[in-house]
């Protein structure tokens, strides 16, 4: 039987990373992150791994370039000013097509905003951040034990597609204590780090070219095309939701994350009230699950989205389910997460 | 008789024409490194990490396992590389602009946390790829095209001494300035080198040879006249010499 532990979200986060074989961490303090290199700190020495405090998060997601141009499982984690400094970097990584994982505990911004939980880096975190045309894969958990899982899945993808891969949390899930069980991660080394990565010029007997530079405008546009093909793929074989009373719902609500846990709680009220309302909860960011807008049972009237933001999901929802139903935003923000009565209230309102 | 080979091109680099202008000196700091990995018998085991600037392209020209970095990143991007792998051999090789203007921060701490890593920098005295724009080593009343009335250290501050300040960190091993401009210069130049790469190797910390280079197309010199101006105006500024070796070594 798995091992069940009452943890610290970023130290639950922190453990799974490493049961899935990454014993390379680098990284630089902010809160609400602090946790995750504070554990690594402690416990990659215990596996023979590296902790490398850096100089800024700049010098992180470039030392996570050179960890991961190796073909080791390398990580960091960040809060969101410290993802913006590294926006640069990731598209390196990116463009270079280097596996990696990168956990972005989001805080409430802009700017240096504040220290409390938020949902406002969606767009940075789906849309680019970095510049260029590529894509992070974007895994968004909704309780402590999905986010213990999805980091484990998170290698593998990241893996799989030689990309980045960014587990999107909130200082709720850093900061909270729960239960949390660890499965057995198959560490499987899906990148054959032989073919590509530094180190192995004497096996392959020819050396490794680890760039994102491409000066001859066909190649670099075939380059662009290749990553693209990547994320097609992505968009074909790795698209995460769950659909939750479903069925017959009149009204569907649609949140990630934290928010989607408090919805729950609404929803269950609102059975009981006799309200027909439903949840798809995305759980990969990107590839965004708009299938399941596109194709909403006939029953549904109304579309509710709530986010701890003004309103960032909802342009991939308004995508998927299109302008025959109407869609209504609900969102707190500045470190304020909706309550269930308020989510209550909203769909209430929206029921007549 | 037969014929002896006394000269060849080292096994470390590929046989292309660089980019390179006419008198710029990185065809023969690049020469001195791929000497330098064959003679320590390193080649595959060694990784280098270009730069942005004018030897971005450094990967065409060195034949081992290399990483393209983003803008003044290379040392970061090596520390990482070399703790993950630390039997493999790690040298980033980096302009003035690079390393001592957007990468300062990656400089410093690299060699203040004793990185076993091998930097090669590369002192030209002005941005090369971009243009000929100031760069934190052009020198006072030197023309530039963001200062072409000469630099004015009233509004651009004064030409950094990058060696002398990394000399003061505790954990550096070996820290040199040498001179590619003439090739009086050079065997000194490949001696620091070597004893740079040799310093990772004995495991005695970071090491890093600044080579005060040509950039005659920038300049607006002649090859010749560039050449000269090295030894006339930078020599004096940039003094060559050993700044910090291996404890119990005496400086050069």
């Amino acid at each position: 039987m798995a091992e069940r532990m009452l943890m610290k979200g970023n130290e639950a986060l922190a453990e799974a990373a490493i049961r899935a074989g990454c014993h390379y961490f680098f990284g630089y303090p902010i809160t609400p992150q602090n946790e995750i290199p504070e554990y690594m700190s402690r416990h990659l020495p215990e596996v023979g791994g590296v902790y490398l405090q850096a100089e800024s998060e700049v010098a992180s997601i470039n030392m996570v370039f050179g960890g991961a141009g190796t073909g080791k499982r390398v990580m960091t984690s960040s809060s969101s000013p410290g993802i913006s400094l590294m926006a640069e970097g990731i598209s390196y990584v990116a463009g270079a097509e280097l596996p990696c994982v990168i956990m972005n505990i989001v805080r409430g911004g802009p700017g240096l905003g504040g220290i409390l939980p938020a949902q406002s880096d969606y767009f940075q975190a789906t849309k680019g951040g970095g510049h260029g045309d590529y894509r992070l894969l974007v895994l968004a958990p909704s309780t402590l034990q999905e986010g213990v899982d999805l980091t484990m899945l998170a290698f593998e993808l990241a893996e799989k597609y030689r990309n980045p891969v960014m587990l999107l949390g909130d200082g709720f899930m850093g900061q909270m204590m729960e239960a949390v069980e660890f499965k057995e991660c198959p560490i499987k080394e899906s990148s054959k780090p032989e073919e590509w990565a530094i180190g192995y010029m004497g096996q392959r007997g020819k050396r490794a070219l680890v760039k994102s530079l491409y000066l001859d405008p066909e190649e670099l546009e075939q380059h662009n095309h290749k990553l693209h093909r990547k994320y097609e793929a992505m968009a074909q074989n790795e698209v995460r939701y769950e659909s939750y009373q479903m069925e017959d719902a009149e009204i569907v609500l649609t949140a990630y994350g934290t928010t989607a846990r408090i919805a729950r709680s609404a929803i269950i009220n609102l059975r009981e009230e006799g309200i027909p309302v439903g949840m798809i909860r995305p759980i990969t960011l990107f590839p965004f699950p708009y299938a399941p807008f596109d194709a909403l049972p006939k029953s549904v009237k109304n579309v509710l989205v709530v986010e701890m933001s003004m309103g960032q999901m909802i342009d991939d929802v308004k995508i998927g389910v299109g302008k025959d139903i109407p869609i209504s935003f609900f969102g707190r923000c500045g470190g304020i997460a909706p309550s269930v009565k308020e989510i209550e209230d909203q769909i209430r309102k929206i029921a007549g | 008789m037969s014929e002896v080979k006394i000269f060849e091109r080292p096994k470390s680099m590929y046989d292309v024409i660089t980019h390179y202008c006419p008198g710029c000196t990185h065809g023969v700091a690049h020469r001195i490194v791929a000497e330098v990995i064959d003679e320590l018998g390193i080649q595959e085991r060694t990784f280098g990490v270009a730069p942005v600037g004018c030897s971005v392209f450094l990967y065409n020209y060195i034949n081992t396992d290399m990483y393209e970095a983003a803008h003044g990143r290379a040392p970061a991007v090596a520390s990482a590389a070399k703790r993950v792998r630390p039997e493999m051999i790690g040298f980033t090789y980096q302009g003035d602009g690079d390393l001592a203007s957007i990468g300062m921060a990656e400089i410093v701490h690299a060699a203040n946390r004793g990185e076993h890593i091998t930097v090669i920098f590369i002192n030209n005295a002005i941005y090369g790829m971009t243009g000929g724009q100031m760069a934190p080593t052009t020198l006072l009343q030197q023309k530039a095209t963001t200062c072409p009335f000469g630099r004015d250290p009233g509004v651009n501050g004064y030409p950094l001494r990058v060696s002398e300040m990394l000399a003061t960190l505790a954990a550096p091993g070996y820290i040199a300035r040498a001179c590619v401009a003439k090739p009086k210069y050079v065997p000194k130049a490949k001696a620091a080198v070597r004893k740079a790469f040799q310093t990772q190797i004995d495991g005695k910390g970071f090491s890093m040879v600044e080579l005060l280079s040509t950039c005659p197309t920038n300049w607006g010199m002649r090859p010749v006249d560039a050449a000269d101006w090295v030894e006339e105006k930078m020599i004096p500024y940039y003094p060559l010499g050993e700044f910090k070796v291996p404890d119990g070594e005496v400086k050069g």
